[in-house]
């Protein structure tokens, strides 16, 4: 398990800006009534959302809002690899996929840039800008290495396609996610071998079809509502 | 036609997002046509159907979904039934429910209110891990689609009603195991909670839950339209179907396709995914599925095919069918470690054996690579996985020891020249040393 704690240096206060708060009623209204505990990771992502970290006055905050205790919160803030515990960048984080189908592919290069151009992980850089670590798998394998970057996935990267993103990312812009090569997708390289045939797609396969299998008399539904 | 699995027999016509994922599209394609007809039938037929199908789930552990969705109460008491979909997928080399995530919600969310009414529950939450947010965002723009089009909510023109929604992680794997994916669902630590009482007795909530797989829910619509002798014709009699496999590693061209169960694990590398990087001859080994199946090496590989009484005869796993191939130029010891280093991360500290464990070997296997270790070490390390091997609540400690037993069955050999390298060049120097004096 990796080890987790909150940043010595803590802002005094935390208010939740309006767009997060009404987002994260939303969240709670997504479980039944006396379940709003449910929603603490989605409102911990709101709240790094807002502040780019989640901030210890934030956690009380949210243990306030949902009605549990202090500790409930910040025990899943402290679990959770997500939430970042201290402030990152203030113009990208670069979470670059360390995971054995990504080191086989490269990304040992990949974090080697990082570390030129931004420092040792888990730091932010002098500038304040940027702020990298190495994560663990995040599921986009076939397009190996990856890293992402503002949550968005940026994949088959190469060391001078990521200095590139970091040019961009540095001057203010945000690149559009996806693949580097061009690749549709998790499609191999080249475009897709497989469906390519026009008869999946000219709608036929929408046009009213007859179940197969069904029972001799087809029983109805019970009328019952949610 | 590459592989073994004609277009016209695939269910996922959107893999990979070249066409419109939203409700029109997935119409044209197939999904939602004859779903009405399909929850007018009782849950027994449909249980019956996905039985006849064979269909097992494709989260890695192969359980057959028919007989699971029976293990729900046959009446709803005042608890209700949910249907919790597991969409964390983190395991090294799977990435192959974010294509239907992002690319055919639909045919997701179709699943989803039929496997509903075959456990009685009007409920299915789908949580999907916390880094997918172009994902989830595609997935709950897929969800409110079905909404207004009243397929989901109540008065639904199916006939049946299902709310379905979505509930997020925080980027931890551990929630991929079915209870700790409850208690992270219910705004918790995901430490896995100990069985019985099984889900589908006390789930989320204490009320009756079934966890199912992505790849597992969306394919059930298109059997059920195609009928289940037709999803069972392929593969063999235990393996039915077709299932999304991806590869990672050293390939040409690494994708994720959909084929037949079944289909020979060299095919699949040939002529999917471009082959191996330098030719087939220079295959060194492929962890078949997932990483933390054991590995095979070439040799085998060669003749293995993608079901999983073959594989598992092999001493690995079909899992979830996400391969990640190795070359000959390939560092398998450092593979392993970094797979060590991922375990050791992501366990939830829970149990002594996997906490402690998992630290261990990673840090016995990081010396490994290096060669700086005692011979002796290597059995001491195969001991201890086996000790941590079945002694933890859920499978974490499982499969943080399977990649490191499948690494020394089969290239002990490796590791020990290391050992011996390490050694003799240490040697040499205090030789030289002397012979200064």
């Amino acid at each position: 398990m990796s080890v987790r704690r909150l940043s010595p240096n803590q802002p005094a206060s935390f208010t939740f800006a309006p767009e997060t708060l009404k987002a994260a009623k939303q969240w709670m209204a997504n479980f039944p009534p006396g379940r709003q505990q449910s929603a603490m990771v989605p409102v911990l992502w709101l709240v790094q959302k807002q502040e780019g970290w989640v901030p210890e006055p934030a956690i009380r905050a949210v243990a306030e809002l949902l009605g549990v205790p202090v500790i409930r919160v910040l025990e899943v803030a402290t679990f959770y690899t997500m939430f970042m515990l201290e402030p990152v960048g203030t113009h990208a984080l670069v979470q670059v996929c360390g995971t054995t189908p990504c080191q086989t592919r490269g990304s040992e290069a990949l974090m080697a840039v990082c570390k030129r151009r931004i420092g040792p992980q888990n730091h932010r850089s002098a500038d304040g800008k940027f702020y990298w670590q190495e994560v663990e798998c995040l599921g986009a394998c076939a397009n190996a290495p990856m890293a992402a970057i503002n949550d968005r996935y940026y994949e088959d990267l190469t060391p001078e396609g990521l200095e590139k993103l970091l040019d961009a990312f540095a001057a203010g812009k945000g690149p559009p996610p996806g693949s580097e090569i061009g690749r549709q997708g998790s499609a191999p390289e080249g475009g897709p071998l497989t469906l390519t045939d026009p008869k999946l797609f000219d709608g036929s396969l929408g046009k009213k079809i007859k179940i197969p299998n069904l029972p001799p008399k087809a029983g109805k539904a019970p009328k019952v509502s949610a | 036609m590459p592989g073994l699995l004609a277009d016209k027999d695939r269910i996922f016509l959107n893999l990979y997002g070249q066409r419109d994922w939203g409700l029109e599209g997935a119409k044209a394609r197939g999904a939602w046509n004859g779903t009405a007809d399909m929850v007018a039938q009782t849950p027994e037929w449909i249980c019956d159907q996905i039985k006849a199908s064979g269909l097992r789930g494709r989260g890695g552990a192969g359980f057959a979904t028919g007989l699971k969705w029976t293990f729900m109460p046959k009446q709803e008491s005042e608890r209700p039934h949910y249907l919790l979909v597991n969409a964390d997928e983190s395991e090294p080399g799977a990435c192959k429910d974010r294509d239907i995530l992002r690319n055919d919600p639909h045919l997701l969310i179709e699943g989803c209110v039929i496997a509903c009414r075959a456990m009685r529950s009007h409920n299915a939450y789908i949580y999907i891990r916390g880094e997918y947010v172009h994902e989830r965002e595609r997935l709950l723009a897929a969800i409110r689609q079905a909404y207004d089009a009243k397929l989901l909510g109540p008065g639904s023109i199916l006939g049946y009603d299902v709310d379905v929604r979505v509930q997020h992680g925080g980027g931890a794997y551990i929630c991929g195991d079915e209870t700790a994916l409850m208690e992270s669902f219910e705004g918790k630590k995901g430490q896995p909670r100990l069985k019985p009482p099984f889900p589908a007795g006390a789930g989320i909530y204490g009320c009756p839950t079934t966890v199912n797989n992505v790849e597992t829910i969306a394919v059930v619509g298109t059997i059920l339209r195609r009928g289940a002798d037709w999803f069972a014709q392929f593969g063999t009699e235990k393996s039915t179907g077709t299932k999304l496999f991806a590869g990672s590693g050293h390939l040409n061209k690494p994708c994720v396709v959909e084929d037949a169960v079944g289909i020979p694990l060299k095919t699949l590398i040939e002529e999917h995914m471009g082959g191996v990087r330098g030719g087939w001859g220079n295959l060194k080994a492929v962890i078949p599925g997932g990483i933390s199946v054991r590995m095979i090496p070439a040799e085998e590989a060669e003749v293995a095919v993608m079901t999983y009484e073959d594989l598992q005869a092999r001493g690995s796993g079909l899992g979830t069918g996400t391969m990640i191939v190795f070359d000959k130029d390939a560092d398998l010891v450092k593979a392993i470690a970094r797979a060590s280093y991922f375990y050791k991360h992501e366990s939830c500290g829970q149990c002594t054996p996997c906490r402690e464990g998992t630290g261990w070997m990673w840090r016995v296997m990081e010396r490994m690579v290096t060669g700086e270790a005692e011979m002796s070490e290597i059995d001491l390390l195969l001991d201890v996985a086996s000790q941590v091997e079945g002694h933890t609540i859920c499978g974490l400690g499982d499969a943080a020891a399977w990649p490191i037993q499948g690494l020394f069955r089969h290239f002990r050999h490796e590791v020990e020249d290391r050992i011996n390298t390490y050694r003799a060049r240490k040697g040499s120097y205090a030789g030289a040393s002397i012979a200064a004096e």
